[in-house]
């Protein structure tokens, strides 16, 4: 009934206010099933100090009521650490993960949120889902078994993503006794189908190979001494030094800022349409465009192009950046601002500002690799939605041109896609979109496809150049 | 709320440098400002996107939080939609007198749903245990339809608990308002997909990926008023079920139970005859981010009656259409 208090736990959030200016770090888990995923996370919660001493009794119990460890278990050995991610009934039920669940900790050096994902119902949906905000992708391998067609899968999907850091937990390392040659083959064969892949061709995305044992804990927070053989770093380590995604583009001089709401107070032409407090005169001819910046950076006075689909690019100048009062003279990704800009163009919601002379005219021909996340397949000539940025439009299947095969990584010809493919198809656009290559821009070369029956999601688009326009015409997915 | 509306001085950026990454030269945002950002962009979007949204506002600091951040995404305009309150005739009187101030204040308007009405008029029975928060989504869904809101926004976060944990940022409810937890869409990149037939409707929690001790940071950087009995103040309690329960009209100690003066404070703020307060010397907001970051006991764990039924209780609920 009163707070218990852990100091030590305070201290470490608090001293030296380190978490004021922590930065957050995204990551998702992707596995197989019964690969120990859910215990891996138990054990990076519970060893980072994260489950509160109600979370852990309640699972305690549940532990002790299913007989978990046997008789002569105690403390840590007696707890099921996977109860600890499950959340619903039917997955305490049946002792399987449904859903991508999000869970939260800090240490002293970075704020996590950590996106679980489910390995074996709707694998592709929940392992797009957990990588498509992810810093980096934890894959977990089962020692005994080693590299599967779903690993193949995962580190496919992480490709396509362009994920920036993979790291591969070699789990239950305990039941293969620790032995350093079945770590070694399994490193060599993630090392092979990386290469493959071509991850990390591209400079970003880099490959980690970790020898763990989620159940006892070795390598996940503190490095053990019964992998002498292994000399890298624990899984914690890694995740608290990794540079995150937006720092290693943020040397890109490609500022985007899609246009999300125009504010301008005096449209409502009423005296109280100014926030409490304001005098309306001061804002009657104000007039701002708010949005997130999704990659880069911007300066007060830089030289901004403003692209309306079906026109050309306009060049301004900004002249404000404002934030909730406060005038800021630059921002960064992936802050919520609102820009004012020189010139007094018609500019609406749907409409990017992008670093002048960066950003090309919008296209209603859209080429795309695309990741099938309904059991509705997707057919030629079918009629979809495109939600792109700040806009949706209809669009038309034109031909689906290609699917992957994961035993080669080759694309085979096919004429529709079904639940988890990964394919390529040739969209026409109803109307004109700011299309950018995923290659590049992550954000603005992403679209979801829904149905424009029940309004579902039916894949995660990524937008490829034209064929044609590519000075590298070797597939990549 | 304090948003200062000075906009005299270019103010320094907010922009930190990460020290702890030796491969970064370039800033970066604070994790309470990513945050921030975040749910601002979500606010911004179900705005454009909706005809019709509301806030649900009960005087509880994630709900002020909402409202705080909605007035930073909109600023210097107003905040475009209505706060509503599910109102269980069993609220503290100060977290009322508080709302009303609020909304005042900010010129904003307020629609009501009463639980009081309706289990006056019959439509609601009140429960054996006296607890109202699961006869909440009855009158929420009345004022949902009622009104057309076609998006409401609630302050839920996935720290709370296990359901909340697996649920979107934009979840889609149906007719019933049900959540169907093992049908949801797949939430990719910042791409929000809020589309919806005729009779749905759509939740929307921009502060899904704030924590608590994240949420008493922001209150105390942004300087975000509260309801008093968040912090620590002498109050008459009783013990029960393992919390100290206020004294009030609609919450009175059984003959067994006995009456103590203590100097609690309130984790959560909800309805008086489930919501439990915790001992607490923590009388400024400095003292509970403190108190939040040391605490080895999970808020709702330590104060809410009505999540201790069963492993499941908010699952159930959800599923039944509650926040």
């Amino acid at each position: 009934m009163s707070t218990e208090i852990d100091t030590a736990r305070a201290a470490a959030l608090l001293d030296e206010a380190p978490l004021a200016h922590a930065s957050l770090f995204r990551f998702a888990t992707a596995g197989s099933v019964d690969d120990g995923k859910s215990t891996l996370v138990g054990r990076l919660l519970h060893d980072s100090k994260a489950i509160l001493a109600d979370q852990l009794d309640a699972v305690a119990r549940t532990s002790a009521d299913r007989g978990f460890g046997g008789a002569g278990a105690a403390g840590i050995q007696a707890i099921d650490l996977a109860l600890l991610t499950d959340g619903l009934r039917a997955e305490r039920e049946q002792g399987i993960t449904i859903d991508v669940a999000y869970r939260y900790f800090a240490t002293d050096r970075r704020s996590f949120i950590l996106a679980d994902c489910p390995g074996h119902v709707q694998y592709t949906k929940n392992t797009v889902t957990g990588a498509s905000t992810a810093d980096a992708v934890v894959v977990l391998i089962d020692a005994r078994k080693g590299v599967l067609e779903q690993t193949r899968r995962h580190l496919s999907v992480l490709q396509l993503l362009r994920v920036a850091h993979v790291i591969v937990a070699v789990n239950k390392i305990d039941l293969v006794d620790f032995s350093e040659s079945v770590f070694r083959e399994i490193e060599a064969d993630v090392q092979k189908v990386g290469r493959e892949l071509g991850l990390g061709a591209d400079g970003i995305a880099d490959l980690l190979v970790i020898p763990v044992s989620a159940l006892d804990g070795d390598n996940v927070v503190d490095r053990s001494d019964r992998t002498p053989w292994y000399d890298g770093p624990a899984l914690l380590e890694v995740l608290e030094t990794l540079p995150a995604a937006d720092e290693l583009e943020s040397h890109l001089e490609s500022f985007r800022f899609p246009v999300q709401l125009v504010v301008r107070p005096q449209g409502a032409l009423a005296p109280d349409a100014v926030a409490a407090g304001l005098d309306v005169e001061g804002y009657r001819d104000y007039r701002a465009y708010a949005g997130q910046i999704t990659e880069g950076s911007v300066k007060l006075g830089d030289k901004v192009s403003v692209l309306t689909p079906g026109q050309a690019p306009r060049t301004t100048t900004v002249i404000g950046i404002d934030f909730a009062g406060r005038r800021l003279t630059e921002a960064v990704a992936p802050q919520s601002v609102a820009l004012r800009l020189a010139d007094e163009f018609d500019v609406a919601r749907g409409d990017t500002i992008a670093a002048a002379g960066t950003i090309r005219e919008a296209s209603a021909d859209l080429y795309a690799a695309l990741c099938w996340l309904s059991p509705k397949p997707l057919r030629e000539g079918a009629k979809v939605l495109v939600k792109h940025g700040t806009r949706t439009v209809q669009a038309l299947v034109r031909n689906v041109t290609g699917k992957l095969d994961l035993a080669n990584f080759q694309l085979e010809p096919t004429t529709t896609l079904e639940l988890n493919d990964i394919g390529h198809a040739q969209l026409r656009l109803a109307a004109p979109l700011p299309l950018e290559n995923y290659l590049h821009h992550r954000r603005t070369g992403a679209f979801l496809v829904i149905d424009p029956q029940d309004g579902n999601t039916l894949a995660a688009g990524l937008v490829k150049d034209h064929p044609g326009d590519h000075e590298d015409e070797r597939y990549s997915i | 709320m304090s948003i200062k509306t000075t906009n005299e001085d270019l103010e320094l950026s907010v922009l930190d440098l990460d020290a702890d990454s030796p491969k970064a030269a370039h800033p970066r945002l604070s994790s309470l400002d990513t945050l921030e950002s975040e749910a601002i962009h979500i606010i911004r979007e179900v705005v454009a996107e909706f005809e019709k949204p509301a806030l649900l506002f009960s005087g509880g600091k994630d709900s002020v939080v909402m409202l705080h951040l909605a007035t930073k995404a909109f600023w210097p305009g107003k905040v475009p939609f209505p706060v509503l309150h599910v109102d269980t005739g069993h609220n503290f009187p100060e977290v009322i007198e508080f709302r009303d101030r609020t909304v005042e204040r900010l010129g904003l308007k307020l629609v009501v749903g009463s639980v009081q009405e309706f289990i006056d008029s019959g439509d609601l029975a009140e429960r054996a245990d006296g607890t109202r928060n699961p006869l909440q989504t009855v009158p929420l869904l009345d004022a949902i339809q009622r009104n057309k809101f076609d998006a409401v926004f609630g302050g839920g976060r996935r720290d709370e608990d296990k359901a909340r944990a697996k649920e979107r940022i934009l979840s889609l409810r149906d007719e019933f308002g049900q959540w169907d937890p093992r049908n949801q869409r797949p939430e990719l990149w910042n791409l929000y997909n809020g589309r919806h037939t005729v009779g749905q409707h759509v939740r929307a929690f921009p502060i899904s990926n704030w924590t608590e001790l994240d949420v008493w940071r922001y209150i105390e950087r942004e300087n975000i008023d509260l309801p008093g009995l968040y912090y620590a103040h002498d109050r008459e309690v009783f013990a029960r079920d393992g919390m100290w329960r206020a004294v009030g009209e609609v919450s009175q100690p059984r003959d067994t139970e006995q009456v103590i003066t203590k100097t609690v404070r309130y984790r959560t703020v909800g309805d008086m005859s489930c919501t439990g307060a915790v001992e607490s010397s923590a009388a400024t907001v400095r003292d509970v981010v403190i108190e939040v970051a040391a605490s080895t006991i999970t808020e709702r764990g330590a104060t809410r009656a009505d999540d201790r039924i069963s492993e499941a209780a908010m699952e159930d609920r959800k599923k039944d259409g509650y926040f």
